[in-house]
């Protein structure tokens, strides 16, 4: 109990962050039209992939001579990469066809 | 200085990443939204690159060669997989870069852990402890989600393209949940003894498996809820590595991803009528198969064929018709010959319109990205709503390739897996044909009684050859 309060006191900025981020995703999201779903899941998916700054900073710190961390830690910045661009293009590929026709 | 730079470069990140998404709720806007939140993506990794310093040693990254390199290649990949896909198989490719981001979060927590683990060895001061194990719980966290979300997106990928079959067995929910608990368990027993390292490897293999069985038995119409909800996973990973490296821009992008990822998944889930429960425990293969043999006894009946010219001609003289497009137009590629259709119809002044099922085709507005490939307008696409509405109004209903979005068991029949789903109420018009390959059931994996009302003629054959020689048979008359 004293750990789980301390653990809360310790974080609560980043607490904070998270419950209000929470509601802001589920606002922002409420009135987006049917149609914009897959877009939508697309350009999330390419913003989750904000991941790849973990794998910049993992790969970054990792010592000349721990190949394991370096090998992981490539690996995981190609994957991070492939998930960021690809969701991106991915997106605007397919918004590149909703434009308003006159 | 170089701190206040990257804390400006997430700020930017983050607002980027919140307006971005909310621009991608208006079509208007849509495109500029990804754009922005790429370019604000773009300033917040250059920015770690280039201005990060290690809290503890104070020194800049290094290892820049393997950093670009991963970046370079990643880069190029992930371009020409994008650039070249078909459109029918956009959604497999989300899945696909979905799949990446787990592994790549599943990945930082390895490490992670072993350099965590190595430093509480070095530095056994039992004060340390109690932060450490926050540590340890996060990049346990991480893992798991991640992992689950990298395994699962791989299956539904497969799945989605065919190479992967529904499989499922006696028990195996059970077997997922037992899976999963001990997959908690062995994550709290190492986050109250960090020192048993080989713990982490036999929670990444259980989640991993977790991820495989827990997509291995849904069925191919709930693959996009399963990818909506991992999507959503991958966003809460994310976030577990911005708590750990108390990265504000990783916290606030995963967070904003998982809380609209779960929303849209919910969604989706109410359009389908399932709850999400019943999704993630994968009971949907069982229910179908009750499904499958409650109906094959009573929907057996008679269906009639109609013929290319007499469809034709149905088509020239009638006043409005509407077009339900479902998987099978994907399938087939006929987004063209469909618009090309419309063309016709509309110059022999016949009002074409087309009716759009919310969970029509794979993925939620898949029908509408493939219609708008095929440049036919916007205004001339109905929801679901809408459509039934008009479908009074209708004098011919031309299905193509759309089954359980049609299906009157949703209706009428409180044992199909498929009750109480909202449906397209094509019924309502003067007349209905159907376009599909042959009478085999749909995704779900049950008959339908549709085909075999009087109202009802079925044209067999590929959605696109079909589409074509309608066209050609049209102008010729």
């Amino acid at each position: 109990m004293e750990q789980a309060l301390h653990f809360i006191q310790e974080n609560q900025q980043i607490i904070y962050t998270v419950i209000l981020m929470i509601f802001v995703g589920i606002e922002i999201i409420e009135k987006v039209p049917s149609v914009l779903h897959t877009p939508l899941m697309s350009g999330a998916n390419a913003i989750h992939g904000v991941v790849i700054i973990g794998a910049i900073i993992v790969m970054g710190k990792a010592e000349q001579d721990n190949y394991l961390a370096l090998a992981l830690g490539f690996l995981a910045v190609l994957l991070g990469t492939l998930n960021v661009v690809g969701g991106f293009v991915v997106t605007d590929r397919m918004l590149e066809m909703f434009k308003k026709k006159k | 200085m170089s701190q206040y730079l990257l804390t400006i470069c997430y700020l930017i990140g983050s607002i980027t990443f919140i307006l971005g998404l909310k621009m991608l709720s208006n079509p208007a806007s849509a495109r500029k939204g990804n754009l922005l939140a790429a370019a604000g993506m773009s300033i917040a990794i250059f920015g770690t690159i280039f201005l990060y310093k290690d809290i503890e040693t104070g020194e800049y990254l290094h290892n820049y060669t393997w950093i670009f390199g991963g970046l370079l290649i990643g880069a190029i990949i992930g371009t020409l997989a994008a650039k070249k896909v078909k459109m029918t198989a956009m959604p497999e490719m989300v899945s696909l870069f979905n799949g990446m981001g787990g592994a790549c979060a599943a990945l930082i927590s390895l490490v992670e852990f072993n350099h965590l683990s190595k430093e509480m060895l070095s530095n056994p001061n039992p004060l340390f402890i109690p932060h450490e194990q926050t540590k340890v719980l996060i990049i346990v966290i991480g893992l798991i989600i991640g992992s689950v979300s990298f395994a699962g997106s791989m299956i539904a990928w497969g799945k989605l393209n065919g190479k992967v079959k529904d499989m499922s067995f006696t028990g195996q929910n059970i077997l997922n949940l037992l899976m999963l608990a001990a997959a908690i368990g062995c994550a709290t027993f190492l986050v109250m003894h960090p020192e048993q390292s080989m713990l982490l490897y036999v929670i990444l293999a259980l989640s991993l498996i977790y991820g495989i069985f827990f997509v291995m038995p849904i069925g191919g119409a709930d693959m996009p809820v399963v990818i909506s909800l991992l999507n959503s996973f991958t966003g809460v990973a994310a976030a577990c590595g911005g708590f750990l490296y108390d990265n504000k821009v990783m916290l606030t992008g995963g967070i904003l991803v998982g809380a609209a990822g779960t929303l849209l998944t919910i969604l989706m889930c109410k359009a389908m009528n399932r709850s999400l429960k019943n999704v993630l425990i994968g009971s949907f293969g069982g229910g179908a198969k009750a499904g499958v043999a409650g109906s094959l006894g009573g929907a057996q009946g008679h269906h009639k064929e109609i013929s290319l010219s007499d469809t034709a001609m149905v088509m020239t003289y009638a006043n409005k018709v509407m077009i339900v497009p479902g998987y099978g137009l994907a399938v087939a590629q006929a987004q063209h010959a469909c618009h090309e259709l419309e063309k016709i119809l509309t110059e022999k002044g016949v009002e074409v319109k087309y009716a759009i099922h919310p969970v029509a085709g794979r993925m939620p507005g898949h029908m509408n990205v493939l219609l708008a490939e095929a440049d036919v307008s916007y205004d001339h696409l109905l929801e679901m709503e809408q459509a039934n509405d008009e479908f009074a109004t209708t004098d011919v209903v031309f299905i193509l390739g759309a089954n359980d979005v049609v299906n009157p068991a949703a209706k009428s029949d409180p044992a199909s897996p498929i009750y109480g789903m909202p449906i397209l109420n094509v019924e309502l018009a003067k007349t209905v044909i159907v376009n599909k390959r042959s009478m085999k059931p749909g995704y779900a994996g049950i008959e339908n009684d549709l085909f075999f009302r009087p109202k009802t003629s079925m044209l067999f054959g590929d959605a696109k050859k079909v589409l074509q020689d309608l066209c050609t048979e049209i102008k010729n008359s």
